[in-house]
């Protein structure tokens, strides 16, 4: 992995002309786009434009909702996601997600961080130990829980459980972190945290983020898509979407014009 | 019927009773007051009815005059009521538990009020108990002693009394052991002696000549007894009841006396704590209406138990199924319908079902299989505690499922998602994470299935339980679990004394209070396992969503 950090891919991951279906309903109609390593990416857009599906396709955790299929296909460093041979377990552990409503187990927040390796059933003391150092650290919330670890996660507040969620999710050092949404329940101080915390995790994962957040996409991402309608109107650096876009309905989306 | 909210005077008139739903409020107040006001009395009923039966009460001599002569009578009022004659004239009558069921027909007598011409509390009466014939209500005159005769004004009278007391609680002792212990294991012994000889692996010169042995110990252990027996036959104790007659009766046969009217307030306490920890700890005597009902106590708890250990697992997976890995159609509606509607099937199929099913025919298959050698002596081919606990479990299965399911579909989707998310599968998934915040949920289910099994008395009778059973399904004879035997239950106990027995009056306080032991049982059975479920629910912390 590290050559790779070395040499970003430009289509680390490639949605490759993808429609998806629930039931008779097209929720998203062919859409392509390369998201590159180790940046972060953001998807906006009205609410039900998409955006959450794309990304819940990404760990194929759409696979959950019944009477659901898909057209196209998505690889990330070049391995179909569909692929007979790919396991969607190890898929998952390789892309974490956290979503838009802080989720923690009923358990201690130590065994909240080590999940993933428990269920991927490594147990060596030492390793779990170090794991919840390093996860909570880069979570930004070792200092404020380190002693008390064996506590319930939800003694904690909203904000630090979702970093909780987030220590969660990179504990097994996937390469992509999936986020949906991850401070529409949080307020302004937590939601700046959790920010700051993300574009520090940029060197080390390759970020997609949706938000419906217009100043939390320029403030944090590198690259930003609008979808509108299952359909991906604009996908270009975060800058030039939102000081010069190409397209009338991501300006009319983006200065608050959108009907 | 309300005043208009939109009146321009009053824009914040208030809205009328009825809309802001204050009858209605009242009305679930005064449903829920009714609830609880009809439980509490229960309870307080059977409070005081079975809680007073082991109050010691006074000893009320009356003169009562009949048919022109009078008639001493000792004991104490149980009742009092008032009859209509066939007159028209209304007489207040008492009934009066004179005891001496050996001299009188009827324990219990009625007397009406305008006959009694005196009464008063002579403080020589004492209530002395059996082992036969329930209690005698009499002054003691004398005890016959091998050394002599001891005459009751004697001051070593009541020592020598007590010695004797405490020398025959002893030799019951002994002869429990003799009787159910030894010549119990002698018994066995034999009978397996009789299946090695018939099946052809011990040869029967060898076989006859372990027998006599057999048989020459269990005629020392039965004279043993007998000697014990005799002993305690060698002191008699004369008391004389109320009328003059003579009450003569082995003085080891006694189980207790006590001067009622002489006692202080506190000796009444103590003897009050003394009956109840009897009624506890002993076993019946009497037709069960003596004595206590420590097998029926204990056999409630453990099959109670053992229906709990088998439905848990059993509703806890038939649930995770239906709700988590079944695919949701019509089979599964139906199978739902069908566990729902095994609620309401009335608890008695559940016997015949339990019957058919578990004792004639699992319990004739084990036997035919596995303990043939005893046929046709049946050993699971017959009602017992483990088919009991198995009906009982069946009938529970509809609320642990119910309950199951619907503690699943509250955990959180998010949580689920998470665990996904994380490279969980969805075994680890349901095990880690959702089993263990639908677990207090579950518990609840399991609660209530408990309550339900406790309290069922008509499936039990067809599947095992009986009038008497003194050897327990758990003891010291090995292998010390005896799921094949029969057990008491309370619940059957409460029916037995009620319209078994041959005398309803003298069991009525014994039903009271076996309806108030049940009614603990189960509250402490269900209090236990609310306070388990209260851990977890503590460890497992309420999500906050």
């Amino acid at each position: 992995m590290t050559d790779i950090i070395d040499n970003p891919r430009p289509d680390f991951i490639r949605v490759d002309d993808f429609s998806f279906y629930y039931g008779a309903k097209k929720a998203i109609h062919g859409i392509d786009m390369a998201i590159p390593e180790n940046q972060i990416t953001a998807l906006i857009g009205p609410s039900g434009c998409g955006k959450s599906t794309l990304l819940r396709n990404m760990n194929r955790m759409n696979d959950l909702v019944e009477n659901v299929r898909h057209e196209g296909d998505i690889r990330i460093g070049g391995t179909s996601l569909y692929d007979p041979s790919v396991e969607v377990i190890s898929l998952r552990k390789r892309v974490g997600m956290v979503f838009q409503k802080y989720n923690p187990f009923a358990k201690s927040i130590y065994e909240n961080v080590i999940f993933s390796l428990r269920v991927a059933g490594r147990s060596k003391k030492s390793e779990l130990d170090e794991t919840v150092e390093r996860a909570l650290t880069d979570a930004a919330l070792w200092d404020e829980v380190k002693d008390r670890l064996n506590d319930s996660a939800f003694g904690l507040s909203g904000g630090q459980q979702q970093r909780l969620c987030i220590a969660r999710a990179i504990a097994n050092q996937p390469e992509i972190l999936l986020m949906d949404e991850p401070c529409a329940a949080l307020d302004p101080l937590a939601t700046l945290k959790i920010e700051e915390l993300i574009t520090g995790l940029k060197d080390r994962f390759t970020i997609v983020i949706v938000t419906h957040n217009m100043e939390q996409a320029t403030r944090c991402s590198d690259r930003t898509a609008f979808l509108y309608m299952g359909k991906l109107i604009e996908y270009a650096p975060t800058m030039q979407i939102f000081e010069n876009p190409q397209q009338e309905q991501t300006e009319a989306y983006i200065t608050g014009r959108f009907s | 019927m309300s005043s208009e909210v939109s009146d321009p005077k009053k824009p914040f008139a208030t809205t009328g009773r009825s809309r802001k739903g204050e009858p209605f409020v009242w009305l679930t107040a005064a449903g829920l007051a009714l609830g609880v006001a009809m439980a509490l009395g229960l309870l307080l009923l059977i409070l005081i009815k079975g809680g007073s039966s082991f109050w010691p009460r006074r000893i009320e001599v009356m003169e009562v005059s009949n048919n022109g002569a009078i008639e001493r009578i000792a004991g104490y009022i149980t009742q009092e009521n008032e009859r209509k004659n066939a007159d028209g004239t209304i007489h207040e009558e008492v009934q009066v538990f004179r005891g001496n069921r050996d001299l009188n027909p009827e324990a219990f007598r009625f007397i009406d009020r305008v006959d009694i011409k005196s009464t008063s509390q002579p403080e020589s009466f004492w209530l002395i108990e059996r082992l036969e014939y329930g209690p005698a209500i009499a002054e003691p005159v004398s005890l016959t002693t091998p050394e002599g005769p001891l005459n009751a004004a004697d001051p070593a009278f009541e020592k020598k009394l007590d010695s004797i007391l405490k020398a025959g609680r002893d030799a019951r002792k002994q002869l429990l052991v003799i009787e159910r212990k030894k010549i119990g294991a002698i018994s066995r012994e034999l009978e397996e002696l009789g299946r090695a000889e018939k099946a052809g692996s011990v040869s029967p010169d060898i076989a006859e000549a372990r027998r006599v042995q057999l048989q020459s110990s269990f005629e020392t252990l039965q004279k043993e007894a007998a000697e014990i027996r005799a002993k305690l036959a060698e002191s008699t104790f004369v008391g004389r009841a109320a009328d003059g007659r003579e009450i003569t009766y082995p003085a080891g046969n006694l189980l207790g006396v006590f001067a009622s009217n002489k006692a202080s307030f506190s000796e009444r306490v103590g003897e009050m704590a003394h009956r109840i920890s009897g009624f506890l700890t002993d076993e019946p005597r009497e037709a069960n209406t003596e004595g206590g009902v420590f097998p029926a106590i204990f056999g409630t708890v453990v099959m109670t138990l053992a229906m709990t250990f088998f439905v848990t697992p059993f509703g806890v997976i038939a649930a995770i199924y239906l709700k988590e890995y079944a695919k949701q159609g019509l089979m599964v509606q139906i199978v739902r319908v069908s566990v729902n509607n095994l609620a309401g099937v009335p608890s008695i199929v559940f016997g015949v079902f339990g019957l058919a099913f578990f004792v004639y025919y699992v319990g004739a298959g084990i036997d035919q299989w596995f303990f043939s050698d005893k046929l046709p002596t049946p050993t699971f081919g017959t009602p017992g505690i483990l088919w009991a606990s198995l009906t009982l479990s069946l009938l529970a299965l509809p609320v642990v499922i119910v309950a199951t399911e619907e503690a699943l579909s509250s955990v959180p989707r998010g949580v689920r998602e998470a665990a996904l998310a994380c490279g969980a599968s969805k075994w680890q998934t349901i095990q880690r994470v959702v089993l263990p915040a639908a677990l207090p949920g579950i518990l609840t289910g399991v609660i209530l299935a408990m309550a339900r099994g406790a309290g069922e008395v008509a499936p039990l009778m067809l599947v095992g339980v009986v009038k008497l059973a003194p050897a327990l399904p758990i003891d010291d004879v090995a292998p010390f679990v005896h799921p094949e035997r029969k057990f008491m239950h309370l619940g059957f106990h409460i029916y037995d004394l009620g319209f078994q027995s041959p005398d309803a009056e003298a069991a009525k306080p014994v039903v009271y209070a076996t309806a108030l032991l049940l009614i603990l049982v189960v509250v402490i059975l269900n209090l236990a396992a609310i306070l388990i479920r209260n851990r977890l629910k503590k460890r497992f912390a309420v999500s906050s969503f």
